[in-house]
């Protein structure tokens, strides 16, 4: 008897499974815009100062900042509930923590490694949490946090409570075994979780193109049947947008979903990459055409926010970074029977 | 001539099972393939398949029979043309006998065939403290248990007690685990809290860490420990250091189970002690028990512990009997070790696996007039140098028995720990017995070379003793 023809296998497969709706900009009132305007340039100026006290050897070790991919942290968190959502990110998370209403003090004074820090000195830039706001890290193994966050998400639906887990990792970590070893047990158990690809192009030097065959990230997770989306994550209003269309998503019950966001670090990998991997007009271009802060300056000016207004939110901004400065210099190191606390949580 | 069916290993540490039923009867024409008998082990229910073509002449293990020694006789078939009904009995059909655990079967020497062999069968004991744990009232009633069950049901009893904790692992669930330990808890606590994962050991650890960081205690078991390399940064570096990280904010109380070092013949990638290299690790918690009763007041305290726990079993321990108290809520402290059998001569320190190697040996050199005391550290850290450093101030001699490599390993660590603060009363040098510095072998003979042994244990005691 003759046998069916294999299924041609080469074709390209049709799927009818639901997908999410193509995600709407958000439309922001003019209280809800300054503040992410607020939010972002308190990010930018506290980075550019982290850089210096970089410099001025008042921050040691690695020291990757923000600046550039603001909107990102911005936008999608302000749409989370800070009650019951929790947030997972990877060693660039000064941005995320700021985005979370964390007292830029703390987070200065861990970078400076004082007692005074959010991790009282030990963990420093790379490692800082805050279970209080259900922020879980601060994680330093590229590609950690999304295994950790998926578990994340587990707790949440085992507890019941309603929460989402957010996980952020960049273009790098999303070449990480693990990533797709968490995508296809999240997806095989319909766990509430937000894969955030924060695509800055660049994998410490090694651009997307050079290290993904599949560049276009929002797809990596077709093979789970985890729908994706892809965001400019440089349009703060795109993102809180494509935030929202996720989170109904996943509230829904309907498993975890992808958001890659296309955006872009201004600074090296971290303080001790001199970025010879890309051209100086390349990055001025980006800083010219679609900073995420100049595009809300523009948006507040067009909804009559007046220059004056702008400027003292510029001043009390820089205001608030400086005093966080200052109070992470002059704050004492941790005492050095400290060395000993905190290796476990009890005595035996 | 008639062929012999024998009673089968249907695994490799099995050495006896239970003939649960038979599918034929004498009488009846059977080709390959068919299944014959089901066999029950303390594991699982086999199908015995035939692999000769013929007519079941003679059934001689009756169905429902218990503990049939594996190479038994357990019927006989006639081949094509022969008269089924005069194929003769067995002429001496082995008697259960006990397993030849002792008796070295010489290849060729009585010209019949080497059967597969192991190293670990001189490993694997169920010699019992000659000490009573003082942590157990006096008067309780003991029941014996294999290690498995006492596994089974310290976790069970913890997640009857407290909701947040819940087992994953591979085929933990619906197989009721790869070596039975999670046995009938899917039954008792259903999908949700007993969950079977993909193979995925990288995944899942950090899916449990996550859990243990967002307020649930996982138990999270690896099939064995050898596959826990692929998670390994998990345990290391999301589970341990998060709490200093965090400044002691976060905190990550999971406990990551399975079996650990030598089993039997699996050769070089799933034979590995990884006792050392957890505890070398600050912020973990590594336990290794012994005995039935150290695995389930050890595992429940793990299970209870803020903080996370590397708990490591041995395979060829699970089927292992030995007498547990019949206690309400039996928990045992974490970092204290035990003394399993006291003496004044020479102190014998060893966990998990090698502490029956130490139990065996000891008994021999009391024979020899050498009175030794074995010490189980039970937990590998925080580790528990008072009681060794007891024990050595009262026999003045000091040999570390470890089922694993040499370099870098516990032993090395007691002998450090001990030239650091028990010099003064050393009468002799420490000597470490552990198994050799070379990948764990194949080959039935090799393994064994490679293994520690009884044999050696009471060599290294009396050079240390200067009797030897």
């Amino acid at each position: 008897m003759a046998k069916a023809p294999a299924r041609k296998t080469t074709e390209p497969a049709k799927t009818n499974r639901e997908r999410p709706e193509e995600p709407k900009r958000f439309e922001a009132s003019k209280e809800q815009l300054l503040e992410f305007y607020k939010q972002m340039l308190l990010i930018r100026r506290f980075e550019e100062k982290a850089g210096q006290l970089y410099g001025l050897g008042f921050i040691g070790g690695f020291c990757h900042l923000y600046i550039g991919q603001e909107a990102v942290a911005v936008g999608l968190q302000s749409a989370l509930d800070g009650e019951k959502d929790s947030v997972i990110t990877g060693y660039r998370d000064h941005g995320h923590m700021l985005a979370y209403g964390i007292d830029p003090k703390v987070i200065m004074a861990e970078l400076t490694g004082r007692a005074a820090g959010i991790s009282r000195g030990k963990g420093g830039s790379m490692h800082m949490f805050s279970t209080e706001k259900k922020f879980y890290g601060g994680h330093g193994i590229v590609g950690a946090q999304v295994a950790l966050g998926t578990g994340l998400a587990f707790a949440h639906k085992y507890n019941e409570d309603g929460g989402v887990a957010m996980a952020y990792f960049g273009d790098g970590a999303s070449n990480q075994g693990q990533v797709y070893e968490s995508f296809n047990m999240a997806e095989l158990w319909k766990l509430p979780i937000i894969y955030v690809i924060e695509n800055n192009q660049y994998a410490m030097g090694t651009s997307v193109n050079r290290s993904s065959s599949e560049d276009q990230l929002y797809r990596r997770g077709e093979s789970f049947r985890i729908p994706g989306i892809q965001v400019d994550g440089m349009d703060v209003l795109a993102c809180r947008g494509a935030a929202e269309e996720a989170l109904a998503w996943v509230r829904a019950g309907k498993g975890p979903i992808i958001l890659e966001m296309k955006t872009y670090r201004y600074r090296g990998h971290s303080m001790s990459d001199p970025a010879k991997y890309r051209s100086r007009e390349e990055v001025q271009s980006v800083r010219d055409k679609s900073d995420p802060i100049e595009q809300v300056k523009r948006e507040l000016e067009d909804m009559k926010v007046t220059e004056a207004e702008l400027k003292a939110i510029e001043a009390e901004i820089r205001k608030v970074v400086n005093e966080s400065a200052d109070f992470a210099e002059q704050t004492p190191e941790p005492d050095a029977s400290e060395l000993y606390t905190d290796v476990l949580v009890e005595s035996y | 001539m008639a062929i012999e069916l024998k009673m089968p290993a249907l695994s490799p540490t099995m050495e006896e099972g239970t003939l649960a039923k038979w599918l034929v009867k004498e009488g009846d024409t059977v080709k390959s393939g068919d299944i014959l008998a089901e066999i029950e082990t303390d594991k699982a229910t086999m199908e015995f398949e035939a692999v000769d073509e013929g007519t079941i002449a003679k059934i001689l293990v009756a169905e429902g029979t218990d503990n049939v020694k594996v190479g038994t006789v357990i019927a006989t078939i006639a081949g094509e043309g022969e008269d089924a009904s005069a194929a003769p009995a067995p002429a001496a059909a082995p008697a259960p006998t006990p397993a030849p655990a002792a008796a070295e079967p010489a290849a060729g020497e009585d010209g019949g065939p080497k059967k597969a062999d192991s190293g670990t069968k001189q490993l694997a004991s169920e010699k019992a403290a000659t000490v009573q744990d003082p942590a157990i009232p006096e008067g309780t009633e003991m029941v014996k248990v294999t290690v498995r069950e006492a596994l089974r049901d310290a976790m069970a009893e913890e997640m009857r007690k407290d909701p947040r904790v819940f087992v994953m692992g591979e085929e933990v669930a619906e197989y009721q685990g790869a070596y039975k330990v999670t046995q009938g808890l899917l039954e008792e606590f259903g999908p949700k809290r007993v969950i079977d994962t993909p193979i995925t050991e990288y995944g899942f650890a950090g899916l449990g860490a996550g859990a243990a960081m967002g307020g649930l205690k996982p138990v999270i078991e690896f099939m064995t420990f050898n596959f826990a390399m692929q998670a390994i940064d998990h345990i290391v570096n999301s589970a341990a250091k998060t709490n200093y990280m965090s400044g002691g904010q976060m905190r990550c109380p999971i406990v990551f189970r399975g079996p650990n070092g030598a089993a039997s013949r699996v050769g070089a990638q799933h034979s590995q002690n990884y006792g050392p290299w957890y505890a070398s690790v600050p912020g973990l918690i590594v336990i290794a028990p012994y005995d039935a009763q150290d695995a389930k007041g050890l595992l429940k305290a793990a299970i209870r512990s803020e903080d996370p726990v590397v708990f490591l079993e041995n395979e060829l321990m699970y089927g292992r009997h030995f007498e547990i108290p019949q206690l309400d809520d039996y928990v045992l402290p974490i970092g204290k070790a035990r003394i399993v059998r006291s003496g004044k001569d020479v102190t014998i320190v060893s966990y998990s696996i090698g502490v029956g190697v130490a139990l065996e040996a000891a008994e021999t050199l009391a024979g020899e007039g050498i009175d030794a005391e074995v010490v189980d550290l039970r937990t590998l850290r925080p580790l528990d140098t008072a009681t060794v450093l007891e024990s050595l101030k009262k026999t003045n001699r000091l040999v570390v028995v470890e089922e694993g490599w040499p370099v870098c390993s516990i032993a090395s660590e007691i002998a450090a720990v001990v030239m650091e603060q028990g010099f003064d009363d050393l009468d002799a040098p420490v000597l470490r017995v552990t198994n050799e510095d070379v990948p764990l072998p194949y080959a039935a003979n090799l393994e064994k070379l490679a293994l520690i042994t009884a044999d050696k244990v009471v060599a290294a005691v009396k050079k240390v003793t200067y009797r030897g």
